[in-house]
Parts: C-alpha cells; sequence; structure tokens
C-alpha cells in the first residue's frame, strides 16, 4: 500500500469546521426539540425483553398484557427473536412473575426474559454521573496533556473529543436510537479512543517541530501536514482494526450490547476524522497567534519535554 | 543460530502453557449474570425511624444480614456489595428460584419489644413505645425450647443487660409486648426484673411455627428498611446466547484483524498476531486469579481492546517501516523505531487508561466492569504488545532471520537511496 497521504489539510480546515458545526447545530436542535430517546436506564419503569422460541405477534402479547391489567403505555420492539417490551409503569415483583408465567403458559413455554426495572430517581442520577464522568476524565487527561505537551495541545484535544462525544449523542438524537446505560461506557470509550487517536498525531507534530526551520504561519501548517501525512496509515489502520471489532460486535454480537457497538462504530470514525481535521487544525489556529519570538520558545520548551 | 533457537523455544513453550491451560481458564472463569441468568437488584437503605441517618456501620449490618438470608436459601454464592453512602446491590447469577430469593430479601422481619404509653392504654392491645429492637438481641440467640407444659418456646438473648434490667424494671407488672414486624407475637407481664439478659416468646405454638420463627429472629432485621432502586433479571437461554453471539463476534473480528496485521507488516505481523494471542490468554487468566466476575460489556471492551492492543505494534511497525525507507539497515530501523515509537505509545496508553479510571470511579455495575477490563486489558496491551513483541521481533531481527524490507512489507523501490 502507496499512497501519497500530502495534502493541504490545515487549508482544508475551514470546510471540515463548517461541516462539524453544522452537525454540531443539527444535534443541539434535534436535542432540544426531541431530546435523546432514553432506555430503561433513564426512565424510570420497566423493560421485558423476551427471547421467543416461536412466532408470537404483538396482538397476543397485546391480549395478554390487557389481562393482567398492565397493558397501557406499552411500547414494543418486536423482533423474530428477541420482542422488546417497555412499561412506563414499574413493574412490582408479582406483576412480572404472573406475566412470565403466564406468558409461557399461553404463549411460549420456552421463552427467556430479561427483566430491567428502574426508579425515576435513579435514572436521573445515572445521567447526572455520566455527565460528570465525561467532564472529570476531559480534565484529567486535559492536566496530563498539558504535562506532556502544551496547553495548547490540551485544549485542541479536548474541543475535539467534546466534537466526538457531542456528535455521537447528536446522530443518537437525530435517528432516535436508543440510549441504555452502555451508552454511556460507549461515549467514553470513544473519549479514550479519539484522545489516543489525536495524541499520536500530535506526538509527531511535536517531534516534527525540532527541527522545523522557520516559524511563520505558514510552516506550522508545513509542520503540521506532514505530521498528519506521516501518521495517516498507522490511521487508518487502527481505525480500521477497531472499527472491524466493533462492527462485528455490532453484526454478530447480542442484543443487548448492539447500541453500544453502534455507538462505537459512529464514534470511532469521528474520532478519527477529529483528530486530523479538527484537533490539528485547532492547534494551528491557537499556536499561530503567538508572536514570533514567543513562537519560537513555545517550541524550544515542547522540544525539550 | 543461538537466538533463532531461543525465539523458538520461547515461542514454543509460550504456546504450550496456552494451550494446556486455556480449557482450564475458560471453564472456570466467573460469569455474570448477563451471561449466566440471574438477577441483580440495587437497594437504596433509609433508616426505619424517621430523623435517623444511615451510618456505614449500619449499612454494612444490612448487607450481611442479606447475604445471610441469601445462604440460608442455600443456592448460589451471592454477591452483595454496599455502595456509596446508602446503597446495597445484591447480584446472584444463576438462580432458578429467583421469586423465592427476593421475597427472602425483602421482608424486614423486624423484632421489637414494645411497650404501651398512656395513650395506647385506653385501648388494649396497643403498644407503641419501642423499648428493644431487632438489633438489641444477640445475633443467633434465638433458640427453640420448651416450657413446664412441653410447650414450644423461643428463647431470646439481649446485648445490653443493664438496658433489659432497666426496662423489666420500669414495667414491672406492666406488658412487654413482643412484635414481629407489626404482628404481636406474645404479650407476656413483666413479673419481676430481668437482669440475666434472657427472655422468652411463648404462645401456643407447634414445633415448627416455633423453629420457623426462631429462624426469622436469627436471620435477623435488617437494620435499615430497603426500597428497590434498580432490578435486572436475565434469563439463563437468555444469557447463554447473548455470551455465544458475543464470543463468534470476537472471534471472528479477531481473525480478520490477525490478517489484516499479517497482510500488512509481514512478519513482524506474525509477530503481532501471536502477541495478541498472548494478550487475550494473559487478560483471560488475570480474570482468573483476580477472581474477577466477566460480564456482557466486559466481553465487550475485550473484543474492542484486541482491536486497540494492536495498535501498539501498528504505531511502532508503521515507524519501523519509515526508518527503513530513509535507507537504514533492518537491524537499526527497528532499534530506532521501536525507540522512537515507545513514548508515542506510552502516551496515547496513558489517556485511554484515565477515562478507563474515570469510569471505574464514577461508573456502578456494569459500567465499572466495562472500565475494569478495559483497564486490565490497556496494561497486558503494554507488556505483550509493546514488550514481548519488541522481544520477539529483536531476537528475530539480531538472527538475521529477516534481512529484506519486504519481510516488513516495504517495498524495495520506496527506499530512498542514501
Amino acid at each position: 500500500m502507496r499512497f501519497n497521504w500530502d495534502f493541504k489539510y490545515i487549508k482544508m480546515s475551514k470546510w471540515f469546521y463548517t461541516f462539524s458545526i453544522i452537525i454540531t447545530l443539527l444535534g443541539i436542535l434535534s436535542l432540544s426539540i426531541f431530546g435523546l430517546n432514553y432506555g430503561v436506564d433513564f426512565r424510570s419503569g420497566s423493560n421485558v425483553d423476551v427471547n421467543l422460541t416461536k412466532a408470537v405477534t404483538q396482538e397476543q402479547i397485546q391480549t395478554l398484557l390487557d389481562k393482567k391489567g398492565i397493558g397501557k403505555e406499552v411500547d414494543y420492539t418486536p423482533g423474530k427473536e428477541r420482542f422488546g417490551i417497555r412499561f412506563s409503569q414499574v413493574l412490582t415483583d408479582q406483576q412480572v412473575n404472573d406475566f412470565k408465567t403466564s406468558f409461557n403458559k399461553e404463549l411460549d413455554p420456552k421463552a427467556s426474559f430479561e427483566v430491567n426495572t428502574v426508579d425515576t430517581e435513579m435514572a436521573q442520577e445515572l445521567e447526572r454521573n455520566a455527565i460528570w464522568a465525561i467532564l472529570l476524565a476531559c480534565v484529567a487527561i486535559a492536566a496530563y496533556i498539558s504535562i506532556r505537551f502544551e496547553w495548547r495541545f490540551a485544549i485542541a484535544a479536548i474541543v475535539s473529543l467534546l466534537h466526538d462525544a457531542f456528535l455521537v449523542i447528536s446522530i443518537f438524537s437525530i435517528f432516535r436510537l436508543e440510549v441504555d446505560l452502555t451508552f454511556i461506557t460507549a461515549i467514553l470509550t470513544i473519549v479514550g479512543f479519539s484522545i489516543n487517536d489525536t495524541v499520536v498525531i500530535f506526538d509527531r507534530i511535536r517531534e516534527n517541530l525540532r527541527f522545523a526551520k522557520k516559524k511563520s504561519r505558514d510552516d506550522l501548517e508545513q509542520v503540521v501536514d506532514h505530521s498528519i501525512a506521516q501518521t495517516m496509515t498507522r490511521s487508518l489502520a487502527t481505525v480500521f482494526t477497531v472499527f472491524i471489532a466493533s462492527l462485528c460486535l455490532f453484526i454478530f454480537g447480542g442484543e443487548s450490547i448492539r447500541m453500544f457497538s453502534l455507538a462505537m462504530v459512529i464514534g470511532l470514525l469521528f474520532g478519527a476524522y477529529s483528530s486530523i481535521f479538527i484537533a490539528s487544525p485547532l492547534w494551528v489556529a491557537l499556536k499561530g497567534k503567538q508572536k514570533s519570538p514567543a513562537t519560537g520558545g513555545g517550541a524550544a520548551k515542547t522540544a525539550k519535554s | 543460530m543461538k537466538r533463532i533457537l531461543s525465539f523458538i523455544v520461547v515461542v514454543l513453550i509460550t504456546t504450550g502453557v496456552m494451550v494446556g491451560t486455556s480449557p482450564g481458564l475458560l471453564n472456570s472463569l466467573k460469569l455474570g449474570l448477563d451471561l449466566k441468568g440471574g438477577f441483580e437488584i440495587l437497594y437504596e437503605a433509609q433508616p426505619l425511624e424517621a430523623g435517623q441517618s444511615v451510618t456505614k456501620q449500619s449499612l454494612i449490618q444490612t448487607a450481611q444480614s442479606l447475604e445471610r438470608r441469601i445462604n440460608a436459601l442455600g443456592t448460589t454464592e451471592p454477591e452483595v456489595t454496599t455502595e456509596g453512602s446508602d446503597r446495597i446491590r445484591v447480584r446472584l447469577a444463576g438462580v432458578s428460584n429467583e421469586a423465592e430469593v427476593r421475597s427472602m430479601l425483602k421482608k424486614p422481619a423486624e423484632l421489637t419489644f414494645r411497650s404501651a404509653t398512656a395513650e395506647d392504654a385506653k385501648k388494649p392491645g396497643q403498644f407503641s413505645k419501642i423499648e428493644l429492637r431487632g438489633n438489641d438481641f444477640v445475633e443467633n440467640g434465638a433458640v427453640v425450647g420448651f416450657d413446664q407444659l412441653n410447650q414450644p418456646e423461643i428463647s431470646i438473648k439481649v446485648k445490653d443487660k443493664a438496658k433489659f434490667a432497666e426496662i423489666t424494671k420500669r414495667l414491672l407488672n406492666k406488658e412487654l409486648a413482643i412484635f414481629l414486624d407489626q404482628e404481636l407475637l406474645s404479650a407476656p407481664t413483666v413479673r419481676g426484673e430481668l437482669t440475666d439478659g434472657s427472655a422468652s416468646i411463648t404462645g401456643s405454638y407447634t414445633r415448627d411455627e416455633a423453629n420457623k420463627l426462631a429462624d426469622t429472629i436469627n436471620l435477623g432485621a435488617l437494620p435499615l428498611k430497603l426500597t428497590e432502586k434498580y432490578s435486572q433479571s436475565v434469563g439463563a437461554t437468555l444469557g447463554q446466547l447473548s455470551l455465544d453471539q458475543t464470543i463468534r463476534a470476537g472471534l471472528i473480528g479477531s481473525i480478520i484483524i490477525l490478517v489484516f496485521m499479517i497482510l500488512m507488516f509481514r512478519v513482524p505481523g506474525l509477530v503481532a498476531s501471536f502477541c495478541l494471542i498472548v494478550h487475550t490468554w494473559l487478560v483471560l487468566a488475570i480474570f482468573y486469579f483476580g477472581g474477577f466476575v466477566l460480564t456482557l460489556p466486559g466481553i465487550a471492551a475485550f473484543v474492542l481492546g484486541i482491536g486497540m492492543a494492536v495498535d501498539a505494534n501498528i504505531i511502532t511497525y508503521e515507524r519501523i517501516k519509515e526508518e527503513i525507507k530513509t535507507g537504514k539497515t533492518i537491524r537499526s530501523s527497528v532499534i530506532a523505531g521501536s525507540k522512537a515509537s515507545f513514548r508515542t505509545v506510552m502516551d496515547a496508553n496513558v489517556t485511554t487508561i484515565i477515562a478507563a479510571a474515570v469510569m471505574f470511579g464514577l461508573g456502578t455495575g456494569s459500567v465499572r466492569g466495562f472500565a475494569l477490563v478495559l483497564i486490565v486489558d490497556i496494561v497486558t496491551s503494554i507488556l505483550t504488545n509493546i514488550f514481548f513483541s519488541r522481544f520477539l521481533l529483536n531476537l528475530l531481527v539480531k538472527a538475521d532471520a529477516v534481512k529484506k524490507p519486504k519481510y516488513f512489507g516495504v517495498k524495495e523501490s520506496d527506499i530512498s537511496a542514501l
């Protein structure tokens, strides 16, 4: 595989900024109008997943639920092997047991169940914790990058990872995909992965800066463009391997981690994209603002670390 | 020649150990309830009386009594953990009698000794002043005996003799009622000051009833009131299905990744593939020895980790390829490439560990499980995919076994002349 990856990445950055800003705005719009399609983990209620061994229709289940008096405000996610039933009320133990027994008796004797029940208060707390987790992870990562690199790298990296996390959340909102507890895990992994990707490119930029002679804005852009080109094969190879892993989980993995895998697949692509087209140009923008003598000083400082 | 030999020996021994231990490892791994079937409940604890607060000690006590209750039913290894300041998480994998266990857990079984207040005196049989609570009694102190009339009676012991003496002295010739929850068991009249700290419950019980009552008392009243906040229950077949599907996904993904590595990097790719297998085995071994429970998100993290673990190799090999392209010899390219890429690989891994550590610190339940796998995964990946892989590659290179650039996936035409 021999490609020439030398492009003027930084010069093209305004297009990518525009693209990202448009999706971000769409995301904000979608989030403020529709919000997220919360799964049972974040909404109070009960979720019953039935693993069917023979065909059962939604009508049959509805009839059964009506008979039990728990058929109100129910959402269905029909499937051939797996049928999801979402109750907005919290089912009691007795109701669940009663439902299971009669389902086995009347509809499918070999059906197997997965039942999740969450209290409202708990759901809100999970969401709060998730937001805290993402923010705390960002702060810790920013601190590490500031120590190992410099603050401009940290800012560029954090902006790009928040961008990744937000875009995945936006896409889930726009397409009404269900957000559950594993989604949070996926977002945090994306944060970890996206930063991993950014660090590799930044590392190369830092290294190349040592030998770069001039410090004008154009030279800076050239160094970054060249660094991106040098790490491109690696970026693509890594994205490919992690992408394959999450894609396999998405296609072949169990139903309960499907949304997790989907979030990972989307997040991965954004993670690789933002490291190149958002984080790097942003760093150039920040660095370019420096006055010339200071730029030299800054480069010397980074070279030392 | 010696180096080639040690390379072969190392590879053979590692393979031998892996092949020999893997079946045992896989069979004895602890699987979470989402893979084995079972249920998980998260309780929030509140004090029994308003105005009191939940202490760390009372929370631990409650967790212990929950564990005793489950053990009394003799089902499986329960996992009862406290979380934060007022939460208790109960996890039971592979239970069949879920309904029974759940109702047993919920039973408050609060034993109280009560006296009548002036207010109560107007209505006979009403006692509202609580003198002693379940936790005032000696644990496992309830014994079934027989009174003079050969009627079963349950004798219980009080922890604080002085307190009991004071109560019986104050209530001399008055009734001291014994309640289990809101049910009046008996209301004996205090005939004298009891200084030895023991009391007995009599009534017209059959032997069985008396035994059951003693058991309930012994299981202990929960020091705190529990409300279910979250529950998850998974049927055994469903768990097995998830396990099979995820493992299949993992296998397919891994094979594609291994083939990709070999196509892209040839000989080093082969070394990387071998290291990746060692990595997988090592993670399983750590899980086994650490007694960690493998959950569905855990396996997902594991599969994902395979994708991420090769990153260390990709970064290193790409770097080596670059060095070869500048015209260096294979040997010095490998040394320079490994050295230059090391810092990058560490920085990239540390940032991911930070994200995983935050997940572990703030997360609960399955999120924590996922984070733990991710951390174990990254740390072992550093061991196998950086150090072990470098060691193996060095053996090969120093033995001059890989002399041509094409073994590294570099075309001769790409090498710039010096």
